[in-house]
């Protein structure tokens, strides 16, 4: 018989070994599921993890998806750490975008050193309003964080797309759904010559090493900690609740706002209805996967990159359905969680030995 | 059938990373005895008592259960023996009412829900204990909480009782009805196994004695035929300084002055506090009794902060008005709080003595700028290990692996090193050995002729007298008066926590349990009976 038996601490082992399994276990799933498409497992996981990155361009490229996902990532870790659950960096994502393209279409013909910089500060500051709404609901009117910011997200998509069909819509542009082309002053610069890699990723690495060395070797970082471990024990120490709650909110908005402005400005050169392709939903997965910690998000940001770069490789040379990286992406998050149980218990394998064992009854 | 033992513990070995819990541990109940088990913290009770429990597994040896050999390797498998556990911190679903929390554990054997309410009630009463069924855990104090947790064990079919330190949360009347369930209990056959640290109950109550010392059966002993203090000298082995005398303080300027303060309650089972009158002066302690859940907390929170009640100007500190400070700007002005749960509010289970020394000590020169002075933090995390001397394999130990005692003594030293001007206690040595208690009474002594204010809340009377330089008591969010504990003799304390404030006029013994000895001079010997 196997048991599950508790565990008299928590393994830290387990806590790094778990997403390796997932990883593990996502693939033996995936290949039953391509063999039931009728596609040779083999050949499947190979066009879905190693074609997208077998050459210098497909790595950049996938530096490209990960950007976005990773400052999302590192934004959501913040909250969750505090035991904060916000679902909204889609939303506060979005919301960037339209902010930073409103700042961006100002600079549509000068040359000023101020386009980029202020676009991007622009796109912080749309995804800090997204999330301070949030944010002001959870703490001031005691809301469900979790519903107001899966909520905040409907609203900050429908805002885009009436932005796009609307007040920032092209006047030149044919009545496509789509903004004026950003002038070159506020495009992100090239990284490498002949790559689309711009200069975000210089941005994620700063965030990395912001939101670690915040997370720990600072008191704030410290006070999120114990407020998402124990309520309680914040609150007897006096640590303001309230005041890190919302410094988390707002620092996981600026980020995923960012994250919007850098898509506009490094990715497409103007806003269209479709900048993200769930990049704030599957920063969620990345978060738990990376186990909050900067690393492991960076890490587990590329994998999830890894698997949106699949998917469309497996479209175009498969003929796979685009929703095979959605199913992916769900079963990692769904093996993470199953094999997390290891952390608190161990697997037992209990053999019946004859005689030994006496009976429970009198 | 009266040869054959209830229970024998053969040779129990247990090893756990870094330390021997129990090392070859012979143990005999007999049908119908309370059997005390005795020992310091860590001495390896509890993981005996967990092993009898089918909470952990020994290494080896063998349980005899009336006569025959058994393997418990799960709780389920010890209540279905007939062995019910008390366990020290309580194991309730606090967002779970009474009965739902019984239903629980007893699985099968609840019932449907409605007889199950009806039995509670039933068992409840008939062993003076009573308890509302439909009440949430969440609204109970920690003394009805034990009650719950009693009850549960009662309606199993009992033959052996484990109740690990039950008296601590007890009032001297609470104590006796507790003492009258397991007399009772014992004369319908069933069997007790009582670990404590309060000796005068020991030798009052129980029939026999195992004492344990680091893992170890130190000695066995009929406790009637013992007194407090040979006990002690088995259980400590060195020739400890076991009791202390303690000195008066009158103290000097008040500095937590506390005028009337009135709250109204916010949850259901919340008690509001009434025109709350009470000063602390520097270099006093200042000792209130009480029944849990009559508004200690509320008092408490009202003090640290942890609530604060709009409106409210009752309280200064030093002459400050505090009542509209965050608890932040109260621990500025000098205050430190030893709560009541020590894990989950007093210190963060899953985060290690480093963090946890961190948690309050934050003012303590260990932040510089924002940013964490690790190497300060760990020397603080190890003085405070190494000066209360806390049990622990190191200081990145998480709090929740510490035993009870062993966390108490780090969170009232992690208060006391921050030298505060006003010490905020509730049970400051609740579950905590003879050594670390005399430990912890010198600390707060020193710190009070160091000149801090202190005020403590505990329901331990013999506690409060020994330290208290005034004491009172508090009922229903009312507090009495305070008075020197020379001259405020039990009964009268007993009759104040019961509400009777109207004191002179009628001084009269018959209210309150007669069964209290009339002197309290005889501190050792408070709740002991004739």
């Amino acid at each position: 018989m196997i048991k599950l038996v508790p565990r008299v601490q928590a393994s830290a082992k387990w806590g790094y070994l778990s997403p390796v399994l997932a990883v593990f276990l996502t693939l033996i799933a995936s290949s039953i599921l391509f063999m039931a498409l009728g596609k040779d497992p083999v050949e499947a996981l190979y066009t879905f993890f190693i074609s997208p990155i077998a050459n210098w361009y497909g790595v950049t490229e996938l530096l490209v998806v990960a950007i976005p996902i990773l400052l999302c990532a590192y934004g959501l870790a913040l909250c969750y750490r505090a035991s904060i659950w916000n679902i909204g960096a889609e939303g506060q994502l979005l919301t960037g975008a339209v902010v930073g393209t409103v700042m961006a279409l100002q600079f549509v013909d000068s040359s000023s050193v101020w386009a980029m910089p202020l676009t991007l500060i622009a796109g912080m500051v749309g995804g800090m309003i997204c999330s301070g709404i949030s944010a002001f609901l959870n703490l001031r009117l005691n809301c469900n964080e979790t519903l107001v910011t899966i909520m905040m997200n409907y609203i900050a998509l429908n805002t885009l797309l009436w932005a796009v069909y609307g007040p920032l819509k092209d006047p030149n542009g044919y009545n496509f759904p789509e903004s004026a082309l950003f002038g070159d002053s506020t495009l992100l610069p090239i990284l490498f010559e002949g790559t689309r890699l711009h200069i975000g990723l210089l941005l994620v690495v700063l965030a990395l090493v912001i939101v670690w060395v915040f997370m720990s070797k600072t008191f704030l970082g410290f006070q999120i900690k114990v407020l998402g471990l124990d309520k309680p024990a914040a609150h007897m120490a006096g640590y303001k609740q309230k005041k890190l709650a919302a410094m988390v909110f707002l620092a996981s908005g600026a980020l995923a706002g960012l994250a919007g402005a850098v898509i506009v400005t490094g990715s497409t050169g103007q806003l269209i209805p479709a900048i993200s392709p769930g990049y704030g939903y599957s920063a969620i997965i990345v978060a738990f996967l990376g186990r909050l910690h900067p690393i492991g998000i960076t890490l587990a940001g590329l994998l999830i990159a890894l698997l949106f770069m699949g998917g469309e490789m497996s479209q175009m040379m498969l003929n796979l359905p685009r929703s095979i990286s959605g199913i992916l992406q769900g079963l990692i998050l769904f093996f993470l969680l199953s094999c997390d149980v290891l952390i608190r218990y161990r697997i037992a394998f209990t053999f019946k030995r004859s005689g030994s064992t006496a009976t429970a009854k009198n | 059938m009266s040869n054959v033992k209830r229970l024998a513990m053969l040779g129990i070995t247990k090893q756990y990373p870094g330390c021997k819990a129990n090392d070859e541990v012979f143990l005999d109940i007999e049908h119908g005895e309370i059997h005390a088990l005795l020992g310091e913290n860590g001495a390896g009770k509890s993981t005996l008592m967990k092993m009898l429990y089918g909470v952990v597994k020994p290494d080896s040896g063998s349980i005899i259960w009336n006569g025959k050999p058994v393997s418990i390797d799960q709780p389920s498998v010890a209540r279905g023996l007939g062995i019910g556990m008390v366990f020290q911190h309580f194991s309730l679903f606090e967002t779970l009412t009474v009965s739902e929390n019984i239903a629980l554990v007893l699985g099968d054997q609840a019932g449907n829900s409605k007889t199950l309410a009806h039995r509670i009630k039933a068992t409840s009463e008939r062993y003076g204990m009573p308890l509302d069924p439909d009440r949430r855990i969440s609204s109970l104090s920690t003394g009805e909480r034990q009650r719950v947790e009693i009850v549960r064990c009662l309606l199993l079919n009992l033959q052996l009782l484990i109740l690990d330190e039950p008296t601590s949360v007890l009032t001297p009347q609470e104590v006796d009805n507790l003492f009258k369930t397991l007399r009772q209990l014992t004369k319908e056959g069933c069997s007790v196994l009582f670990i404590s640290h309060k000796l005068h109950e020991v030798t009052e109550l129980c029939d026999s004695a195992t004492i344990l010392r680091a893992g170890k059966v130190t000695g066995h002993c009929k406790p009637k035929d013992e007194t407090s203090e040979s006990i002690a000298r088995m259980m400590v082995g060195e020739d400890i300084a076991i009791s202390n005398e303690c000195r008066r303080s009158l103290g000097t300027e008040v500095f937590a002055d506390i005028k009337g303060l009135s709250t109204t309650s916010t949850g259901q089972f919340d008690v509001a506090l009434k025109n709350i009158s009470l000063q602390v002066k520097r270099g006093e302690i200042v000792g209130i009794a009480g029944i849990a859940g009559n508004g200690q907390e509320e008092l408490l929170k009202a003090l640290s902060g942890e609530d604060i009640h709009p409106n409210s100007q009752s309280i200064t500190f030093a002459g400050t008005a505090i009542d509209q400070l965050t608890p932040l700007q109260r621990r500025r002005l000098g205050l430190a709080f030893v709560p009541e749960d020590r894990l989950g509010r007093g210190a963060v289970p899953d985060l290690d003595l480093c963090d946890n020394a961190l948690l309050t000590s934050f003012d303590s020169g260990l932040v510089k700028n924002g940013f964490l002075r690790h190497t300060k933090i760990v020397e603080l995390a190890d003085k405070i290990i190494k000066k209360y001397k806390v049990k622990t394999t190191g200081n990145h130990d998480s709090a929740a692996s510490l035993s009870g005692g062993n966390l108490q003594k780090f969170i009232v030293g992690r208060e006391i090193d921050q030298e505060p001007n006003f010490l905020l206690m509730s049970h400051p040595t609740w579950g905590v050995d003879i050594g670390a208690q005399v430990a912890i009474h010198d600390a707060i002594l020193q710190l009070r002729d160091r000149g801090c204010a202190i005020l403590i809340v505990s329901e331990d009377l013999d506690e409060l007298y020994k330290i208290s330089d005034r004491l009172g008591a508090i009922c229903d969010g009312k507090v009495s008066h305070f008075l020197a504990p020379e001259a405020l003799p039990l009964v009268k304390l007993g009759q104040w926590m019961a509400g009777d404030f109207d004191t002179e006029a009628t001084a009269t013994s018959e209210i309150i349990a007669p069964s209290i000895p009339t002197t309290a001079a005889d501190n050792e010997g408070i709740l002991q009976h004739d």
